[in-house]
């Protein structure tokens, strides 16, 4: 059988990787696709303690059903805003979209 | 003794981490959206093994069905930057490699140090259906139904919210 | 004799055993031949698909279809599939090559997978996962990614065109349909598509005719078939995501398309026609084979014939009719059906499938009185469109009828 602790490194590395896109990509949409990467480890980590720790409680479930929701929303607002963005500046680079700075 | 289970395991997330290694490394934007998609079905494959079925096809229609092919509608309406030829990585990649790297060793240590980090899984009593009983806390109101509806309510904002943003005023 | 799927499953179980395998590797190895044993079957129905599309096409046409290579043409598909394989095998330049060859691939194996929980027969059903109604979601998700794939890929204007309105019709259609699909479930009260079909003694087309006459429509829009084949439409698009795929490449969306078809006529009959049941199909399971064969087939018929006879819609009117019309009657349709469930649990069947057609009748008189009044107002724009005319610096909002 496979141990609780396979899961748990599993979703630190893929936790990682996503962290790692978001503080390092450029465009927009790859960061967001490094988000979306941290909320799936989020995911597997919440069902992983639901099955092998309280599989009565539902609580895990329910914060996995609410991540979903989460990342759908998160995503469908993000990538209105580069949308929106693009057709301004022309640019989903991250770092050219900084007028808020000065 | 290895298990059938253990080899599906560490075939799956070794082509899920792959997978994700190359969202945050691929230039072409719209490649690194499909290798999203493998690594969302690999969590989805792991979903199963933990099962839970329902999550498993719940993440293939919301992250795969919808989020990623919204992910490459927006990098095929961003065309130019999908052939944008120059380095895709900021300049301050190595720290945020060093900070990844960090946050790793931080929660492997935390997993090594932990007793409970060893356990199997308990099996599921009989008669439990998982299903069943994730649909009632659901819509209980003295276990799950606010956060629940709360989730709607934040659904609903983002999709307004959305629309209101990438509105085209002419 | 009256189950020889089983008896064969039985014996090879048995045979397996014998060798003196553990049973953890009896059950992957009796897995991966049901796989392969539903695979094949599936691909072998689908060759005669095609001739079973051309003939029928044929006929709506005025025409023989056919008929020169073995009787009723029937080796016809054969040929065309040497055809394919021997023709030249193109790849555009400047395509995404793994891609490329992803996509076909990609678009027959999503429709494949979905006869894994369709309920053959009694005994027979790939898997009977508690979730079957939104797997069949999951994957129809799947088969979308096909086709981006292949538009983008491709590297042609026409093709990328041709997917993004695909990909939108197949979103947008996505939303009635599955809620079509949540009806049997209240129905039935389980996700799992044997449940379903064995819970039908009424079939589900009298207890839930909206849901059916929707759930139709999406999966023609699904399939992009004529009136919704905006995806291939000839005339403006050339042939859509498919266009730079040449020989056995094509060959495989061809079969995709026309497996999916019979796909949904299967699940049509799963979920509104009762499956496999009919007279004696429990306790000889070998006719519900046949059944849910002659089930399928026949809503595999209605579509095409659905597919040969409407003119194609616009894209605006497509969207409009999708976001206007079908999801808020779905919606509708669905709210009540729960409601009814929950009031009238406590009476007889007859009562409750009684009264669960009379609600969806007095829905439709509505729906009719509401589509008809919108037809007289379309039809008087079109025959005076001055007085409906809108002043040059306003937006006009008015949108032609999508109704035929």
């Amino acid at each position: 059988m496979i141990p609780l602790s396979w899961y748990l490194i599993f979703a630190a590395a893929l936790f990682s990787i996503g962290l790692f896109g978001v503080l390092s990509r450029k465009n927009a949409v790859a960061i967001l696709m490094g988000v979306e990467l941290m909320l799936n480890a989020v995911n597997v980590n919440l069902l992983a303690f639901w099955r092998y720790l309280a599989p009565e409680n539902m609580a895990g479930q329910v914060f996995a059903v609410i991540v979903f929701a989460v990342a759908a929303s998160e995503v469908a607002v993000g990538l209105a805003l580069v949308i929106s963005v693009y057709r301004r500046r022309q640019s989903v680079q991250a770092d050219e979209i900084n007028l808020l700075k000065y | 003794m290895i298990y059938p289970l253990q080899v599906v395991f560490i075939l799956v997330s070794a082509v899920t981490l792959g997978a994700a290694l190359m969202v945050v490394t691929t230039r072409n934007m719209v490649r690194a959206a499909l290798w999203l998609v493998l690594a969302l079905f690999g969590v989805a494959i792991l979903f199963v093994l933990l099962e839970a079925g329902f999550f498993a096809v719940a993440q293939v229609i919301i992250y795969i069905g919808a989020i990623a092919i919204l992910m490459i509608f927006a990098v095929m309406l961003t065309r130019r930057i999908a052939q944008d030829p120059g380095p895709q990585l900021n300049s301050t990649w190595p720290i945020a490699a060093v900070i990844a790297l960090l946050v790793f060793g931080l929660i492997v240590f935390l997993v090594q140090v932990w007793d409970r980090a060893a356990s199997l899984p308990p099996p599921l009593p009989q008669g439990f259906a998982p299903l069943q009983e994730l649909g009632v806390a659901l819509v209980s109101a003295d276990r799950y139904l606010i956060p629940f509806e709360i989730a709607s309510v934040l659904l609903l904002a983002a999709l307004i919210g959305a629309i209101v943003v990438a509105w085209e005023r002419k | 004799m009256s189950d020889p799927v089983t008896f064969v499953a039985k014996w090879l179980e048995a045979y397996l055993s014998g060798l003196g395998l553990a049973s953890g590797w009896i059950a992957v190895i009796m897995a991966a031949l049901g796989v392969i044993a539903l695979g094949s079957a599936v691909l072998l129905l689908d060759i005669l698909l095609v001739w079973v599309e051309r003939k029928v096409v044929a006929r709506f046409q005025d025409r023989l279809g056919p008929n020169r290579l073995g009787p009723f043409g029937l080796f016809q598909p054969i040929a065309d599939v040497l055809k394919l394989l021997l023709k030249e095998d193109i790849i555009p330049q400047g395509a995404d090559k793994f891609v490329y060859n992803l996509a076909p691939i990609l678009a027959l194996a999503t429709v494949i997978m979905l006869w894994a929980v369709i309920p053959i027969s009694a005994t027979v059903a790939g898997s009977e996962i508690n979730v079957g109604a939104l797997y069949i979601v999951a994957v129809g998700a799947l088969g979308t990614l096909s086709i981006i794939m292949a538009g983008w890929a491709s590297n042609n204007k026409y093709a990328l065109l041709g997917a993004f309105r695909m990909v939108a019709q197949m979103i947008s259609y996505e939303v009635p349909m599955v809620i079509a699909i949540l009806i049997p479930v209240i129905l039935a009260k389980s996700m799992a598509l044997t449940d379903i079909v064995e819970s039908q003694t009424v079939w589900y087309i009298v207890l839930a005719p909206i849901a059916a006459i929707v759930f139709l429509i999406g999966a023609q829009a699904e399939l992009g078939r004529a009136p919704f084949d905006l995806s291939e439409a000839e005339s403006e698009i050339v042939a859509g995501y498919h266009i730079e795929y040449s020989g056995m490449k094509f060959g495989l969306f061809y079969a995709g398309e026309l497996l999916h078809a019979l796909t949904f006529g299967g699940l049509f009959a799963t979920f509104f026609l009762g499956g496999w049941r009919g007279w004696g199909a429990e306790t000889y399971p070998i006719l519900g084979i046949g059944y849910f064969l002659i089930k399928s087939m026949f809503m595999y018929w209605v579509i095409m014939w659905i597919k040969y006879s409407f003119p194609r819609v616009r894209i605006d009117q497509m969207l409009n009719f999708c976001w206007k019309f079908l999801t808020p009657l779905i919606l509708t349709v669905l709210s009540i059906t729960a409601i009814l469930d929950k009031l009238m649990s406590g009476l007889p069947y007859w009562a409750y499938v009684l009264g669960m057609l009379l609600s969806n009748l007095v829905i439709l008189y509505f729906v009719y009185q509401a589509v008809g009044r919108y037809a007289r107002r379309e039809r008087q724009r079109v025959a005076d469109p001055e007085k409906f005319r809108v002043n040059f610096p306003v937006k006009s909002t008015a949108s032609p009828s999508h109704l035929p």
